[in-house]
């Protein structure tokens, strides 16, 4: 019973955080063309070469997504600070995990819908010629961004109430975000290079270990930290 | 802050008094420390390959012992803090951080000259360069979010927590730079050391700790004496003896 009620919370703060960002889409277009342009400027530096772009294609996608993605996940706090929502937030008779859950939720949601943008120009721009599969390389997606949003909404928690938030959560986040970023790459360049299930299938299990060892440890690190 | 404080208090206060011994212990572990280097470079016989070279063993590996212990104190620390809440462990963790930025950072910049003259190269994509790369930037984010969070509950809340992450991130940084580097057929050898360069590794271990020892605890002194000096000011703001 109790269980139920706290999932309507997380249905509740999804619903919120995704309603604001869907009256204003401000922050997805900004995010999701900055995805399309971090992923240009690498054509430049690493084209023209064919074949080059094509060995970098799977770095260079994940990279984007990282550095345009970090983007939105202090905005997610942000709204609520600005207008001093999120100590109300706080005071309701609620389990802190479905705050975090509900974030969570949001946050991933917004992370998959830009890639659902940049993964297409990615493959445009970058001439990937042979994919082992949509539904492995949606898998890598998808699996790759749960690791990245729990990790980025989690210290996204601190840097937005700190001092000098867009420095802090780049510099506290990606030194976490090397395991995840190792497998997603590694898998989806495994993907793209045509070899289904050889290295990528050990890579995807990794990543699975990853995502539940990161998404636990941010569900109770964010118990300690949103209190104060 | 131009109003007196009772200085008495913030020289002396409780649990930081008798700073003599560390004095001394300071002393102590810098001898020691010359002793050991002294011990390790002069009976040591050249490398078969590397030569005199070897001699840098006697501070890199080291301060990479050290770094690690400096780090398990960090996370001991923090679990203690969450645990607990008391302020003391948050600056022994902080103190703790420090310490072990400084040491990783003199481990990869000398393990990057020895590199650079055995191997021919400043850097190899190795398991354990990379680890403790990525350790050595975690810590600066750590410290980064100390200096730019003004309130100390928050911060030491906040730190523990980003403490832990980072500890927990090590190991597993480690192993996925393994994997990466197996799966691409390029395992680097295990370093085994010969028993002449035990003695001198084991002593130059120890008395680098004794100096990691002296420098945690120094740094945790003056940070406590900064936090009792704080509340001292508070105290005296609540009791509206500022005024006077």
């Amino acid at each position: 019973m109790a269980f139920s009620q706290d999932l309507r919370r997380v249905r509740a703060i999804i619903w919120k955080d995704l309603t604001t960002e869907r009256r204003s889409k401000a922050g997805f277009n900004a995010v999701a063309f900055l995805g399309i342009l971090i992923l240009l400027l690498f054509g430049f530096a690493l084209g023209p070469d064919a074949e080059a772009l094509r060995n970098a294609a799977a770095g260079a996608l994940w990279l984007a997504i990282l550095f345009a993605g970090v983007l939105a996940f202090n905005r997610a706090y942000q709204l609520e600070l600005d207008g001093g929502a999120l100590e109300p937030l706080l005071l309701y008779p609620a389990p802190r995990w479905t705050i975090f859950a509900g974030k969570f939720a949001a946050n991933l949601l917004f992370v998959l819908l830009v890639e659902v943008v940049i993964v297409p120009v990615a493959i445009v721009l970058f001439q990937v010629q042979s994919l082992a599969g949509w539904a492995p390389a949606a898998g890598v997606m998808v699996l790759g961004s749960i690791g990245f949003v729990a990790l980025g909404t989690f210290y996204a928690s601190m840097a937005s109430r700190s001092r000098a938030r867009e420095v802090l959560l780049p510099l506290l986040l990606f030194p976490m975000l090397v395991p995840v970023l190792l497998a997603s790459a590694e898998a989806s360049s495994a993907l793209l290079a045509g070899n289904p299930m050889r290295d990528a299938g050990a890579w995807i299990k990794l990543l699975v270990a990853f995502d539940v060892i990161f998404v636990v440890a941010s569900f109770l690190a964010f118990d300690h930290v949103i209190e104060v | 802050m131009s109003h007196a404080l009772p200085l008495d208090e913030v020289s002396a206060p409780a649990g930081t008094a008798g700073a003599r011994w560390l004095d001394w212990f300071g002393v102590l572990a810098i001898l020691a420390l010359i002793g050991a280097q002294l011990l390790g470079v002069l009976t040591s016989p050249p490398e078969r390959d590397m030569g005199h070279l070897q001699k840098i063993l006697y501070v890199h590996v080291p301060s990479a012992w050290n770094a690690f212990v400096a780090f398990f104190v960090v996370a001991i620390a923090s679990l203690l803090y969450l645990w607990k809440g008391d302020e003391r462990h948050d600056l022994l963790a902080a103190s703790a951080a420090e310490c072990g930025t400084l040491f990783t950072a003199l481990t990869i910049v000398l393990g990057s000259i020895w590199g650079r003259a055995t191997w021919g190269v400043w850097w190899t994509w190795d398991p354990r360069l990379t680890s403790t790369a990525v350790l050595l930037l975690t810590f600066v984010g750590y410290l980064a979010l100390r200096s730019f969070v003004e309130d100390a509950d928050r911060r030491a809340q906040w730190s523990a927590a980003v403490g832990l992450l980072g500890a927990l991130n090590v190991p597993i940084v480690y192993m996925s730079v393994r994997w990466w580097r197996t799966l691409h057929q390029m395992q680097s050898s295990p370093s085994t050391v010969d028993p002449e360069y035990v003695i001198g590794l084991r002593t130059n271990g120890i008395a680098v700790l004794l100096v990691l020892i002296y420098f945690i605890v120094k740094r945790y002194r003056a940070a406590r004496m900064e936090r009792l000096a704080e509340h001292l000011v508070e105290r005296a703001a609540l009791e509206g003896r500022d005024r006077a």
